[in-house]
């Protein structure tokens, strides 16, 4: 059955995505400039930002791939050292300096998780946490002996780069990439690997190297989401970069429901403008988060979204056969009687 | 000289690693599960011996036995309210409760206690000399108590009805449901059996170590699990090679490459373990059925 009319053409569905992403931009940047929203809520829409990055991320690691690695704080440590380090280095205009900036913090994450990959992925389950858990813990040691990355006084001076419009900008396109990813021939490979690793492997799939794939996506854009930090904190602790922070990324995913981005999205939202809502109740902030995490676990562990995906193009046509459905029903009745 | 006194203090440290490490093991061969909050038992154990010696005044003797008889009820009690329910459900999910469990408990102690180190006063205070060197008691303390416990402890699993109980759980888990055996009961013996002997290990680290916070377990825990994987999780003796080596290696680099890179030497050992041979030194092997 081909199905007809304009909202299942891919073309379409692109600009209308395109274009509601420009409407959400606008509805902020006029919101920013009105003042409605002031400058440090503003400020604060940018960890949003790059939280999202890294929940949606670590999603694809642990919701679509199915593994549990421990150690995403230590690419997004890696990808904000090597962004800011490149930043200070260089004397360029900041339009071009700063994206490549980002872009090499993200290659250096993904190598980085290549490098972890290769061997830690030869493990499932509990192995491959407690190595990536290692991995993360031995990359926040040797940052903090190492000279040129500050030791333990962190890095400094990092130049402040990172705007609501860039964090907005790479939102977009790292939800988009992966996004795309899973719904191509590898995201379902990877699924496939989920569900079934050895039924997978059984049909000619390399399940290596569809694990390589998610795993250093997964850190890539944990890397950008690092080097946005930098530009924005402008400053850098590898002591910041912790177990504890793994840990608060995978409570955005578990939250959410691992695998579904939208679920993601909202949660490092929540959880982030949470804390900033709750400013009296920051001693509780990480009892709450481990209580969410157990309860969860125990009474919805699917998460809130489950498996879920929000896809524009297709509510929209649900309400438009709703509406056709009830107007035929309607005119069937009237004709009846 | 130096060596000997390094060596020596490896295997102080490495005895407390492989108390925890076998709480580690034991429960992993029993219910397959990475105990993440195992860590966090040794500091409850750390702060109710704190708490009752020196708050309460109360004779050291009796802060021992109340922090290995609260460490024993409380790791039941997580047992049963947060892995219980979970015992039938994904590997994952079981492994993100015990994270959060672990989370849970270091925050709230930090709420209870604060997040600032409190002092605690050893109980096996004075020193033999050797040499040229100062030795604690607490070093020979050490060393002793957890030698006659790992002897206790495999006298325990080996000869007692209730350590058979445990080999046929961790063997199969519903061939030892049909021969009469109370599984729950079991499960629940080993999660108090391994805390117990967490808070052991507590107040032997504490009396050579002196500070107390929130966060001393997680390192420490995580160490004892490096230590676990080493000797090959799940075996009991394989926890106990792995502790020493992992406490002798540590101590080694601390004194003779770094203090700070110490903890990168134990992770990496971890790594080289799991990359080499990642059933441990003498963990079984267990072949995947399709």
């Amino acid at each position: 059955m081909k199905k007809e009319g304009l909202l299942n053409k891919t073309w379409f569905r692109y600009i209308l995505n395109a274009a509601c992403i420009l409407l959400l931009f606008g509805l902020i940047s006029i919101l920013v400039s009105s003042g409605v929203v002031n400058r440090y809520q503003a400020m604060i829409l940018i960890p949003v930002g790059y939280n999202i990055i890294l929940a949606t991320s670590l999603n694809l690691a642990t919701g679509f791939l199915g593994q549990l690695p421990l150690g995403h704080a230590g690419f997004m440590s890696v990808g904000g050292y090597a962004s800011a380090l490149f930043s200070m280095a260089v004397d360029w205009p900041a339009a071009i300096e700063f994206p490549v900036a980002l872009l090499i913090g993200g290659l250096v994450a993904a190598v980085f998780g290549m490098i972890i990959g290769l061997p830690a992925l030869r493990l499932k389950g509990d192995y491959l946490a407690i190595i990536t858990l290692g991995f993360g813990e031995i990359i926040r040691v040797i940052i903090l002996n190492l000279k040129f990355t500050g030791g333990a006084f962190g890095l400094r001076g990092i130049e402040n780069h990172t705007t609501l419009t860039s964090t907005f900008v790479w939102v977009v396109i790292s939800l988009f990439v992966i996004f795309a990813l899973i719904k191509s021939r590898h995201g379902r490979a990877i699924i496939a690997i989920r569900e079934n690793e050895i039924a997978t492997e059984s049909v000619g799939i390399s399940t290596t190297y569809y694990k390589m794939v998610a795993f250093s996506v997964s850190a890539f854009f944990a890397g950008i989401a690092g080097g946005l930090c930098a530009h924005y904190l402008t400053l850098l602790n590898a002591g910041d970069f912790g177990f504890m922070r793994s840990v608060e990324i995978l409570v955005m995913v578990v939250l959410g429901g691992m695998g579904s981005i939208i679920g993601s999205v909202v949660a490092a939202i929540v959880l982030t403008l949470l804390p900033e809502l709750l400013r009296g109740f920051s001693e509780y902030r990480l009892i709450i988060y481990s209580l969410l995490l157990v309860i969860m676990m125990i009474f919805r562990p699917s998460g809130l979204f489950g498996r879920y995906d929000f896809s524009l193009s297709n509510s929209l046509l649900k309400i438009k056969g709703k509406i056709t459905n009830s107007s035929r029903k309607k005119g069937a009745t009237h004709h009846e009687s | 000289m130096t060596f000997l006194y390094q060596l020596i203090n490896g295997i102080q440290i490495g005895s407390i690693y492989a108390l925890v490490a076998l709480g580690y093991s034991m429960v992993y061969g029993i219910v397959m599960l990475i105990n993440f909050a195992h860590g966090e038992i040794i500091m409850i154990g750390s702060y109710i011996t704190w708490y009752v010696m020196s708050q309460m005044g109360l004779h050291p003797a009796i802060a021992i036995l109340a922090a290995i008889l609260f460490c024993a009820l409380f790791g039941a009690l997580i047992e049963k309210v947060a892995y219980k329910p979970l015992r039938k459900s994904e590997r994952l999910s079981l492994l993100i409760t015990a994270i959060g469990i672990s989370l849970l408990l270091q925050n709230t102690a930090q709420l209870i206690f604060s997040a600032n180190p409190r002092m605690f006063t050893n109980i096996f205070a004075g020193s033999i000399q050797i040499g040229s060197r100062q030795f604690s008691n607490a070093t020979f303390v050490t060393i002793i108590v957890s030698v006659l416990i790992m002897i206790g402890l495999t006298l325990l699993v080996n000869k007692t009805k209730i350590g058979k109980a445990m080999r046929a759980v961790s063997e199969d888990n519903d061939a030892a449901q049909l021969m009469g055996i109370n599984v729950n009961h079991t499960i629940t013996f080993t999660f108090s059996l391994g805390s117990a002997l967490a808070a052991v290990a507590a107040i032997l680290y504490c009396c050579s170590y002196a500070q107390i916070q929130p966060t001393m377990g997680s390192m420490l825990g995580l160490k004892a699990f490096v230590a676990a994987v080493l000797g090959g999780i799940g075996s009991m003796p394989g926890a106990m090679i792995g502790g020493f080596c992992i406490g002798i290696a540590e101590s080694l680099t601390k004194g003779y490459i770094s203090s700070q890179l110490a903890d990168a030497v134990v992770f990496g050992i971890l790594i080289v373990v799991l990359l080499i041979k990642p059933t441990g030194i003498l963990g079984r092997h267990i072949s995947e059925k399709v």
